[in-house]
């Protein structure tokens, strides 16, 4: 009997072991797959080409595979979404964690965990058949692809990801830090913006940072509204081409496997996972170096 | 436990029922976008007639991602707005895909501006070539470029992508080499998705299948094309019905194809899709937008499938194929 229980505990602890390094090897697998389809890729084009040229043509007769221009339209979506998210949600967690009374934030918390499960294939089409118009009514000059209006609108999906996470940091810090502030005669703006704030640091950091990883990888709104013309330049009212709308492109197309054009996917992918990767470093090394332990 | 096993068992045997009663006979075609609109509406006609015994499926992977799959023998049948490429005839050998080529109208391929585009009233085919060749690329941005006089604005380009029997074409007719074109465009196999570009910007040009501009009259504005050459028509021409019919818009009109495949013909209900295809595709091709092939072309056809004759006549036939010609070609 006793050899039997302590069969059926290993047994189990084994099971959830296996679950647990599932997600490790399914995360190696695909870095795996990444690297080998890459490494492919870029035997046949230079990696110097792949990251100056500056023009992204390979599924036509005069083939460039510069990535920039890929690049320069994430990152135009990605500053544009910045711009509308970072600062809305900021104010957001700073009310709600500072002046809202209970009832303010029994109501607005689920309105916003509301916008954050609004499908993203809706935001696309919200941005190229609402937004888009809407826009064009004030900036004659504006394409109806572009980056402008995806970008406010990526920036409307991610406002609940920066207001929560910038709001627990927040909420973290003693209510005695506050109280101490107050009792000096301090205002709450100056409470909210001299103490709590940059007590939170670490955490409103790491929400920005996971704000941004989450605007550069978005790819449902970019592919609906923003266009499929890769370009270079700095312009929000022309159409572009993000890398992940790119890789949507060629995947659903019937480019077949194995060949240089498909593994284009996999080197966009690559780059991708590469700046994520490197903001996701960077988040860790700001809140290391940011963190305020409380006793 | 017995009771069980009997109610498992019974719940397995009612599931493999419905399942076999649910199994209709499926029809999947894919292919060309461009002969989508007409294979579409043909499809909702006979599973209409069909009363549900028959169910079709159309996908717009573009002509070349429509070739992919059919010689691969995933579809049963492939919608191509050019004839078959030599390379797809090999790819279709080599898998012992036999297949019967059936034209079923004549397309004029359009050119679109945005209706706000007050600066062009017709181009032609020189000052295409200049516009969409290779070299192009990054060189001609600007709608001055193209013609003195027209503003020194951006052009944004849309047209169909690579997998694109109208891309096929287009780049054929107008630059003089398939696939041939410039790559600063944006590229979709998707039509509406041109039409939504071209429709919300006032710099827009385009190409694509006249029919998406019927039914997007009043968000786009076609531009007559002038091959300055007398004999088809003088002067700048419109993908009109009666232009393309006599020929005169040249050299954008083309024929559009069906190809079904030899061992899905075998199959009772492909068979009977095929001549309700053909049997009615003169007027629900009138009525999505395109032009109607002669009746002599439809009867001529039908024989062709009822021989079963396969291999390709169009293949590698030369650009500005007219209506004659192409009854010609059926007689052999």
């Amino acid at each position: 009997m006793k050899l039997g229980r302590r069969l059926k505990t290993r047994l189990i602890e084994g099971a959830l072991f296996a679950s647990a390094l599932s997600s490790v090897l399914i995360t190696a697998g695909i870095v795996g797959v990444l690297i080998f389809e890459t490494a492919g890729f870029f035997k046949e084009v230079p990696l110097w080409d792949f990251l100056t040229d500056t023009q992204w043509t390979p599924l036509f007769l005069d083939k460039h595979f510069g990535i920039l221009p890929l690049f320069a339209g994430t990152f135009l979506t990605t500053v544009v979404a910045m711009a509308v998210a970072l600062p809305v949600g900021t104010a957001t967690a700073i009310y709600l964690s500072e002046y809202a009374s209970e009832r303010v934030r029994a109501s607005v918390k689920p309105a916003l965990e509301v916008l954050a499960a609004v499908p993203t294939v809706v935001f696309g089409y919200f941005a190229l058949l609402f937004v888009t118009p809407l826009l064009q009514r004030f900036i004659p000059g504006l394409s109806g692809f572009n980056s402008l209006s995806p970008g406010i609108v990526m920036g409307i999906m991610i406002i609940p990801i920066v207001a929560s996470l910038s709001e627990d940091a927040m909420h973290a810090i003693p209510m005695g830090l506050r109280e101490g502030a107050f009792a000096l005669g301090a205002t709450r703006l100056q409470v909210a913006t001299r103490v709590v704030l940059p007590g939170a640091l670490s955490g409103v950091a790491a929400a920005f940072i996971l704000g941004i990883s989450r605007a550069v990888g978005e790819t449902m709104v970019v592919a609906i509204a923003a266009g499929q013309q890769p370009r270079l330049t700095m312009n929000p009212l022309v159409p572009i081409e993000t890398v992940t709308a790119y890789i949507v492109q060629v995947s659903l197309g019937d480019t077949p496997t194995g060949t240089l054009e498909f593994r284009t996917i996999f080197a966009a992918g690559m780059s991708l996972f590469a700046v994520t990767f490197a903001l996701n470093i960077l988040s860790f090394a700001l809140k290391k170096r940011f963190r305020e332990v409380y006793e | 436990m017995r009771k069980k096993i009997f109610a498992l068992a019974l719940s397995i045997l009612a599931i493999a029922a419905l399942a076999k009663a649910a199994k209709s006979g499926l029809i999947s075609i894919d292919g060309s976008s461009t002969v989508y609109p007409i294979t579409e509406a043909v499809a909702e006609e006979f599973q209409k007639a069909e009363k549900g015994k028959t169910n079709v499926t159309v996908g717009i992977s573009g002509t070349g991602g429509g070739f992919k799959k059919f010689c691969a023998g995933e579809t049963d049948i492939s919608d191509a707005s050019r004839p078959i490429k030599p390379s797809e005839v090999e790819a279709c050998r080599k898998n012992g895909i036999e297949y019967i080529e059936l034209p079923v109208a004549y397309d004029g391929l359009a050119v679109m501006v945005n209706p706000k585009n007050t600066w062009v009233e017709h181009m032609t085919v020189k000052e295409l070539k200049k516009l969409w060749e290779p070299q192009a690329q990054r060189k001609i941005m600007k709608w001055n470029r193209i013609r003195a006089g027209w503003p020194d604005k951006e052009i944004h380009l849309f047209g169909p992508g690579v997998d694109s029997g109208t891309f096929d074409y287009f780049t054929e007719a107008i630059v003089g080499k398939a696939q041939a074109s410039r790559g600063d465009f944006t590229a979709s196999e998707d039509d509406n998705v041109l039409v939504q570009g071209i429709a919300t910007d006032a710099l827009a040009l385009g190409f694509f299948g006249v029919a998406y501009y019927e039914h997007n009259k009043d968000k786009l504005r076609l531009v007559p094309i002038d091959d300055q050459n007398d004999e088809n028509g003088k002067g700048p021409q419109e993908p009109t019905y009666d232009n393309v019919l006599r020929g005169a818009y040249q050299p954008l009109s083309r024929p559009i194809f069906i190809y079904v495949s030899k061992k899905a013909a075998a199959k009772p209900e492909v068979e009977r899709f095929v001549r309700f295809y053909l049997k009615n595709g003169a007027q629900l091709s009138r009525e999505v937008g395109y032009i109607a092939l002669p009746a002599k072309a439809y009867e001529l056809a039908t024989k062709r499938f009822d021989k079963r004759m396969t291999g390709s006549v169009f293949s590698g036939v030369k650009v500005g194929v007219k209506i004659e010609e192409l009854l010609k070609k059926e007689g052999r």
